[in-house]
C-alpha cells in the first residue's frame, strides 16, 4: 500500500471543524431542553387538599425529620408526593435498542476499515 | 513477545510522535489515586440520590452495589489495557490502537463530554454551596451563584495550566480532607463513637420500595454517579513516572476507596434523611451529606462537612479539567481534531491550548443547564465508554494474546469482567431511557452524526501509519 499523505488543513478550515463540534455538541444538550423533550419531570397524581403528615403518609419520626430540615406539611406537600411515571410503550423501547445497535455497529463497521488502513501502513500487507 | 518498557524516558510526553516537548513525568501512585478519587468522591457528596428519588433507599442501595460491580469490571479492565498502552488520552488512546480511529474519536469525545460535563455539575454545586453559607452566615438576600461558577472553572483552568503536579498534589491533599469527612461523619452518627441518630426502620417505613422493582433498574442511572469517572486514571498514563505500577495501584486503591465511601455515603444519609427529599437533588437535598450533618446538631461536623463538599467539588472539578484537556489534546496530537490543539506549554509543559479552550464550554453548560440534564449528559457519555471497554478488552486479547506483548497488569477471570461489564451497561441503558430516553437518542443521534462527520470528512487529515505508535508485534487476524 502507498504511503497515504494528508492533505495540510488551512486555519479556516481548522475554525470551521471547531465550530461545528460545538454547535453539534450544544445542540445536543439544550435542543431537548428547549423543545421540552427532556426528560425526568415528576408530577403530583393525587394532591392533598389539606395536607397534614398522616395524609401525606408520614409516620411520626419521618415527620420529625421533615420539621428539622424546615418543612411544614404544606412547603412538603410536592416534595413528598411527586412521582415519575415510569411506563413506556413497545415501540419506543424498540427504536432505543435499534438506535444504540446501530451506533456500535456503525462505529465498528468503519472504525474496521480504517484500522486496517493503519495497520496496513504501520506494518505493510504482509 | 515484544520487550518494551512503557516506563522507558524515550516515550516522555510528545517524545513518540517527533516533537521535542512533551508531559512532564512527575507523577506517583498516591497522584493517580488522588486524580481517579478526586474526580468521584464529589458524587458522594452530591448526585448520587437522584438514585433514591428514582426508585428509594433500597433500590440506592442495590443500584451501589450494582455499579460497584460495574467500576470493578471497568477498573480491572482498564488496568491492563491501559498499563500497556501508557498514552495521554487513555482510553482513547487505547481504542486508536485496538479498534480504530472512528472509535478512537468516539472514546475521546465521551471523554471529554463526561469530564466537562461533571465539571460543569461540580462548579454548579459548589455555587449552591457558596449560597447556603451565606445564608447560613447571616445574608438574607437570593445570592447571584453565577460568579462563583465562573470563578471556580477559571480558578482551577489556570491551576491546570500552571503544572499537573501542584494541580494533583492540590487534589491529593484535598481529596483526602473529604474522604475523611465522610468517615467522621459515620463514626460520629453512627453510634459508633457517641450516641446515634440513625434510623433507617422508621425512616423506610411504607416506602420500602416505592415504585416496586422497576424503581430498583430506574435507580442503576444515578447509581453510576457513585463512581464515574475512575477511570480517568488512564489520562495520566503520559505523567507518570511508572506507568506499569502507579496506574494499576492507583485505579484499584481508587476503587476500594470509592465502594467503601459509597457505602458509607449511603447508610448515613438514608438513615436521616427522609427518601422523598433525600432522592431530590434539585428542590430537596442538593448536598447530602451536608444536610445530613445539618440534622446532627453539631456545628463541628456541619462545617467538616461543608468544607468536605467544597473540597470533592474542586477536587472533581479540577481533574476533569485534566482528564477532558488531556483527551481533547492527544486527539489534536493526532489531527482527529485540528493539529492546533495538540501543542504543550513549553515551560509549564501542560497542554494549555485544550485546557483553555475548554472553559468556555464548561461555562456554557454550568450556566445554561439544570444539574440533573448536566449530570445525565455525563452519565450518558461514561455509559457509552463502559460499552466500548468489554469490545475493546476481548479484541485486545484477541489481537496480542497473552504472551506474545508486555503487559504491565494481566486481569484475571477474562472474559467473565468483560460480559458482566457488558450486562450491566445494557441495563444501564434501560434504567436512562425510562427517565430520559429523549437525551439518550438525543446524544447517540449526536455521536452518530460527528461520526459520519469524521469518517466522511475529518479523517482525510490524519496521516495513517503514525496511528499506531505502540512497538507491538502485527496485530493477529491482519
Amino acid at each position: 500500500m502507498s504511503h497515504y499523505v494528508p492533505p495540510k488543513q488551512s486555519k479556516l478550515s481548522q475554525l470551521l471543524d471547531v465550530i461545528v463540534l460545538v454547535t453539534l455538541t450544544v445542540g445536543a444538550l439544550f435542543v431537548p431542553l428547549w423543545l421540552n423533550m427532556a426528560g425526568s419531570s415528576k408530577s403530583v397524581a393525587a394532591p392533598v387538599a389539606s395536607p397534614t403528615w398522616e395524609a401525606l403518609g408520614q409516620n411520626a419520626v419521618q415527620a420529625a425529620q421533615y420539621e428539622a430540615l424546615g418543612y411544614t406539611p404544606e412547603t412538603a406537600h410536592d416534595l413528598i408526593l411527586s412521582r415519575f411515571d415510569y411506563s413506556f410503550t413497545a415501540g419506543a423501547l424498540i427504536v432505543m435498542i435499534v438506535v444504540i445497535v446501530a451506533y456500535y455497529f456503525l462505529m465498528l463497521k468503519f472504525s474496521e476499515s480504517e484500522y486496517r488502513e493503519v495497520i496496513s501502513e504501520k506494518f505493510g500487507d504482509n | 513477545m515484544t520487550d518494551f518498557d512503557i516506563t522507558s524516558a524515550e516515550r516522555d510526553g510528545m517524545g513518540p510522535h517527533g516533537t521535542k516537548v512533551g508531559l512532564l513525568r512527575v507523577l506517583g501512585p498516591a497522584h493517580v489515586w488522588a486524580l481517579g478519587v478526586g474526580i468521584v468522591l464529589v458524587g458522594e457528596y452530591m448526585g448520587w440520590n437522584f438514585a433514591v428519588g428514582k426508585g428509594g433507599a433500597y433500590a440506592a442501595l442495590m443500584a451501589c452495589w450494582f455499579a460497584g460491580i460495574l467500576y470493578t469490571c471497568v477498573a480491572m479492565i482498564d488496568s491492563e489495557v491501559t498499563s500497556t498502552v501508557a498514552a495521554a488520552g487513555g482510553q482513547y488512546t487505547q481504542a486508536k490502537h485496538i479498534v480504530g480511529p472512528l472509535m478512537a474519536f468516539n472514546v475521546g469525545l465521551y471523554l471529554v463530554f463526561a469530564y466537562t460535563m461533571l465539571e460543569a455539575a461540580n462548579a454548579i454545586t459548589a455555587g449552591y454551596l457558596i449560597s447556603v453559607v451565606a445564608t447560613m452566615t447571616g445574608y438574607t438576600g437570593e445570592l447571584d451563584q453565577r460568579p462563583f461558577i465562573i470563578l471556580v472553572i477559571m480558578f482551577l483552568a489556570w491551576l491546570n495550566y500552571r503544572g499537573v503536579l501542584a494541580t494533583l498534589t492540590f487534589n491529593l491533599v484535598i481529596t483526602a480532607i473529604a474522604f475523611c469527612a465522610i468517615i467522621v461523619l459515620f463514626l460520629s452518627t453512627s453510634g459508633i463513637l457517641g450516641g446515634g441518630i440513625m434510623q433507617h426502620a422508621a425512616l423506610f417505613e411504607g416506602h420500602e420500595l416505592p415504585y416496586g422493582w422497576i424503581g430498583v433498574l430506574a435507580a442503576m442511572h444515578f447509581g453510576l454517579w457513585y463512581y464515574l469517572g475512575i477511570e480517568g486514571t488512564t489520562q495520566a498514563a503520559e505523567e507518570v513516572r511508572s506507568p506499569a505500577r502507579a496506574l494499576p495501584f492507583g485505579t484499584l486503591a481508587g476503587i476500594m476507596t470509592l465502594l467503601i465511601a459509597a457505602t458509607l455515603t449511603w447508610y448515613v444519609c438514608s438513615g436521616v434523611l427522609p427518601w422523598e427529599f433525600l432522592g431530590d437533588g434539585v428542590n430537596g437535598s442538593v448536598a447530602p451529606l451536608f444536610d445530613t450533618a445539618r440534622l446532627s446538631g453539631s456545628n463541628a461536623l456541619i462545617w467538616f462537612l461543608g468544607f468536605g463538599t467544597l473540597f470533592a467539588t474542586l477536587a472533581s472539578a479540577n481533574g476533569c479539567i485534566n482528564d477532558a484537556s488531556r483527551a481533547w489534546f492527544a486527539m489534536g496530537r493526532d489531527k482527529y481534531l485540528p493539529a492546533w490543539f495538540g501543542a504543550v506549554h513549553p515551560k509549564y509543559r501542560t497542554p494549555y491550548r485544550s485546557i483553555i479552550f475548554l472553559v468556555p464550554i464548561a461555562l456554557i453548560f454550568a450556566l445554561g443547564a439544570p444539574l440533573d440534564q448536566v449530570i445525565t449528559f455525563s452519565i450518558l457519555s461514561g455509559l457509552l465508554e463502559y460499552t466500548f471497554m468489554p469490545l475493546n478488552i476481548i479484541l485486545f486479547r484477541r489481537k496480542w494474546p497473552m504472551g506474545s506483548i508486555k503487559r504491565g497488569y494481566e486481569h484475571p477471570f477474562h472474559p467473565l469482567p468483560a460480559i458482566v461489564l457488558l450486562t450491566i451497561c445494557a441495563i444501564t441503558f434501560f434504567a436512562v431511557f425510562l427517565g430520559y430516553g429523549t437525551q439518550l437518542v438525543a446524544m447517540i443521534g449526536f455521536y452518530i452524526v460527528v461520526s459520519l462527520w469524521f469518517h466522511f470528512w475529518r479523517y482525510r487529515f490524519v496521516d495513517r501509519g503514525a496511528q499506531f505508535t505502540m512497538p507491538w508485534p502485527k496485530p493477529q487476524g491482519y
